[in-house]
């Protein structure tokens, strides 16, 4: 026995064999088969009669594509088969012990979307814009994202931000506040971003220096918020309300020639500064959360402070330094419900937007572009109930509306891709 | 909650508690000075660790009445006082900032400084005036029953407050955030309504406690969700519960608005049917008070949730749970189970709560804001009252108080109510950092004069 073992024993000096070990994963083609079935189900179970109209243009473009009108049941169907087509594809490239590849399920997701779209609209006498699906699930959006950049930044300094809500509606509050007062818009941002940073800096006092439980900080500093701003709205800005919450808005800024490409130009190169400075900030999120030093302390400190301490690296001041930074970035968010979105401030404006926004940063994986993806994601899914209202579309509102959170839950519980969170986040260090 | 001992201290803390403290002390005594000076240090932190008042100086003669008012300024009871006033405080300073007298009077402050006083005190006192008048007894009107109403209005608000509270104290107990409390009421409030009004030719001995453990059971299903995938995924409780918030509050609008579910029959609006009679907690007090069987519900609960905390095994589990879950399943408890009883148990008291709001408090059909944002109250009382049962009781009558006389002061002093929700949050803030309070109102912070801070 020992002899044979020896045999097979390579000698000492042989180039080392890196072995590949293939793993079978069917969980990609097991949820797109269970979509593609219950979306035949859907339409087994609820055919709609009639033409659905698709209009793709708007007044500025290049050219004109007519509206585009296609049988609505027809559609859905090809949909459908070409869905299990790529099913049937994925299926296969699992068993070969190979990854779908992304553009499949991207494909998958385009063909769904216009099968429902297609059965939702059926036989509706108006047209169903895309560019307004497209632009309105961008300006949905925008406090989404900004709030799971904010999360992002916090939690991978190792501080969970539940108080992201409160950021917003504090951004919202002051930016309708100070954009009232001064009249100009660009004063009313900035003041959103102080907003952010103050609530981030309440949250720092408590969570890092007092180590109190960052969960109950930051729910706390929730209702705080809405008390604040709720007892300030009804006692300041009701009866001045021509004075102090009437803030001029943002004008939109279109780019030359971009802005005329059919379908998509005007949902994306015809928007506010607030819009461009969200793609800036996720890239900048990105590059310095995984590029620079200044980076990698951060999440050193959020991973495992003790270590980051050892080296040299004082973490409640990093700690410090990601909330406000944090706090800047969640701040802008709240600044679109008025100096962007309506020019006023209501109560509770914000309406659980915070918390869609802690759903994109664990959807996305504490990854700050996959979080600001899945802000738009959720961002869309909240205006494609806008649109289905607007086509008359028999579908519950609420389901549209509770999908996100339905998401997260699945994501959370490892049905959906594996979420981990930065190992030291909603830890206290305590130093020794 | 409490903050976990690195792997280091836990060994030391395992070594040293298999000595008795006296040994310890007497280990220190014993060791020659000199042999080993790490030991002996290590002693000493040990010591301080596990019996900080032995390395203190003994109280003796007229210290000791100065050591007592110590221990009760740096204790708990002080602090919450003390965050209590803190948030008062910060909430007058609102109020007179905001008030359209004290605007006008200081603008000719430096004329006549007494104006802007005299309407600073008129708007404080006002206030506060409003507040007790509403939320204790009322002394402008005629006759000792009419006067006393607010006191039963404070009880029938601090109803919910006390069973929600409850219910995340439960959880916090058992080292898991219930952040869900809108989901869950709302969940209770749907079964305990729909039981309520939709089943009927039940007498009430039946039909009220069939609608009351609807209520409980969707509560506890709805917490259960949370702790059943914490325990087998790993999934953090705090952000199910958030987000089966929101589940819970787009499928309630779902069932009120599809008729044949919870929608009136008839109406277009979002709202449920009235209560059948059978199903409505009787008035403790007769007619003209608001106060329903659900104050003495809330009650048995507090009992029932000390008895099973401080004394029954289930309880003993729970908190074991919550103070080391590692310790625990080394002793044998089974952790996961404990954290889905945990929720069930939580989910269920602020089921309590749901079901009393629909049962009692607003029997003639409700809508989606049926929870009123209890369910994050309950949060801030069970943190007031130091998650025990009896704390959660009487912060659960602190903040109906407030509640009874917010609505007061805004309906008599034009002051809006949401100044309650700043008050409650301050203090939930202030309570949750003693350090902070002690340092504001120059309390002694404990363990100043030991010698070695542990």
């Amino acid at each position: 026995m020992t002899a044979v073992t020896t045999d097979v024993r390579p000698a000492p000096d042989a180039p080392v064999q890196p072995r590949t070990v293939a793993t079978t994963s069917y969980k990609t083609p097991t949820i797109l088969a269970v979509v593609s079935v219950l979306l035949a189900v859907l339409l087994l179970a609820q055919p709609h009669a009639g033409d659905a109209r698709f209009a793709l243009s708007s007044g500025a473009d290049f050219f004109q594509i007519p509206v585009v009108v296609v049988p609505a049941m027809a559609t859905a169907w090809v949909c459908v088969a070409l869905m299990a087509l790529l099913t049937a594809f994925a299926f296969l490239r699992a068993r070969g012990k190979r990854r779908v590849p992304g553009w499949a399920a991207a494909l998958f997701a385009v063909l769904g979307l216009v099968a429902f779209l297609a059965w939702a609209a059926a036989g509706s006498p108006r047209d169903l814009s895309v560019v307004g699906l497209i632009s309105g699930a961008i300006a949905l959006s925008i406090p989404i994202v900004y709030g799971a950049l904010g999360g992002v930044i916090g939690e991978r300094a190792g501080v969970v931000n539940i108080a992201i809500e409160g950021q917003l509606l504090a951004g919202a509050f002051t930016s309708a506040l100070v954009g009232s007062i001064t009249g100009s818009p660009w004063a009313g941002l900035l003041a959103a971003v102080v907003a952010g940073i103050l609530v981030s800096l309440v949250l720092g006092v408590f969570a890092i220096t007092y180590r109190v439980n960052q969960v109950i900080v930051g729910v706390v500093l929730n209702v705080l918020v809405i008390g604040l701003t709720s007892f300030l709205y009804s006692q300041l800005l009701v009866p001045n309300a021509e004075t102090l919450n009437n803030t001029p808005r943002f004008e939109r800024i279109g780019i030359p020639l971009l802005e005329r490409i059919p379908i998509i130009g005007q949902a994306l190169f015809n928007q506010t500064v607030v819009v461009y400075l969200m793609v800036v900030a996720t890239f900048a999120v990105w590059y310095g959360l995984s590029r620079t030093r200044w980076g990698l302390r951060l999440r050193s400190v959020g991973e495992h402070p003790k270590a980051a301490d050892t080296v040299g690296i004082k973490v409640e001041a990093t700690r410090y330094r990601a909330l406000i930074i944090a706090g800047g970035v969640a701040g802008i968010g709240g600044a679109f419900y008025t100096v962007v979105s309506i020019g006023q401030f209501g109560k509770e404006m914000t309406a659980g937007a915070g918390f869609i926004a802690l759903a994109a940063v664990i959807f996305g994986k504490w990854d700050p572009v996959r979080a600001a993806l899945a802000g738009l994601l959720f961002g869309f899914a909240s205006n494609l109930q806008n649109i289905l209202n607007v086509v008359g579309a028999p579908v519950p509102s609420q389901f549209m509306l509770m999908l996100p959170y339905l998401v997260t839950i699945f994501a959370v519980a490892g049905l959906v891709g594996k979420s981990r969170a930065p190992a030291a986040s909603g830890e206290p260090y305590v130093k020794e | 909650m409490s903050s976990t001992p690195t792997p280091g201290s836990a060994e030391r803390r395992d070594a040293g508690s298999r000595h008795e403290p006296e040994s310890l002390t007497d280990a220190l005594g014993h060791t020659a000075p000199g042999a080993d000076p790490g030991l002996t240090e290590e002693l000493q932190q040990e010591l301080a660790r596990q019996q900080p008042e032995a390395l203190a100086p003994a109280p003796a003669g007229d210290d000791r009445w100065r050591e007592a008012a110590r221990e009760i300024f740096a204790g708990r009871p002080a602090v919450a006082v003390g965050a209590v006033v803190l948030a008062v405080l910060v909430g007058s300073i609102m109020i007179a900032f905001t008030d359209e007298g004290v605007q006008e009077a200081s603008s000719y402050f430096f004329a006549r400084p007494g104006d802007t006083f005299a309407a600073l005190g008129q708007a404080i006192g006002g206030a506060y005036s409003a507040l007790f008048q509403g939320a204790v007894y009322n002394f402008r009107a005629d006759g000792f029953a009419r006067g006393i109403r607010p006191l039963t209005e404070t009880l029938n608000y601090a109803t919910p407050l006390i069973a929600a509270g409850l219910g995340v104290a439960v959880a916090f107990r058992s080292g898991l955030f219930n952040i869900g409390g809108q989901g869950q009421m709302l969940m209770s409030a749907a079964a305990a309504g729909w039981v309520g009004f939709g089943v009927s030719g039940l007498p009430l001995w039946l039909h009220l406690p069939l609608a009351l453990v609807a209520g409980l059971a969707a509560g506890a299903i709805w917490a259960g969700i949370a702790g059943v995938l914490n325990a087998r995924t790993g999934a953090h409780v705090v952000i199910v519960t958030i987000m089966l918030n929101y589940v819970a509050l787009y499928l309630l609008s779902y069932l009120l608005a599809t008729p044949g579910l919870l929608q009136a029959p008839g109406s277009a609006n979002p709202k449920t049917p009235p209560m059948l009679e059978t199903a409505i907690l009787p008035r403790l007090l007769g007619g003209s008070y608001n106060l329903h069987l659900g104050f003495l519900l809330a009650l048995l609960a507090v009992l029932g949730s000390w008895w099973l905390l401080n004394r029954s095994s289930t309880g003993f589990a729970l908190r074991t749970v919550g103070e080391n879950p590692r310790a625990a399943r080394v002793a044998g408890i089974d952790v996961p189970r404990a954290t889905v009883t945990a929720m069930l148990l939580s989910g269920a008291l602020i089921g309590l709560a749901g079901a009393t709001q629909v049962l009692g408090s607003v029997t003639t059909g409700f809508s989606s804001d049926i929870d009123a944002g209890i369910g994050f109250d309950a949060i801030t009382v069970a943190l007031l009252g130091g998650s025990s049962p009896v704390g959660v009781l009487w912060a659960g009558l602190l903040f109906g108080a407030f509640k009874a006389g917010g609505s007061a002061m805004q309906a008599g002093e034009g002051i809006p109510i949401e100044i309650v929700l700043v008050v409650q949050s301050l203090i939930v803030l202030f309570i949750a950092a003693p350090p902070l309070v002690r340092a504001i109102f120059r309390l002694p912070q404990p363990g100043a004069r030991k010698k070695v801070s542990a």
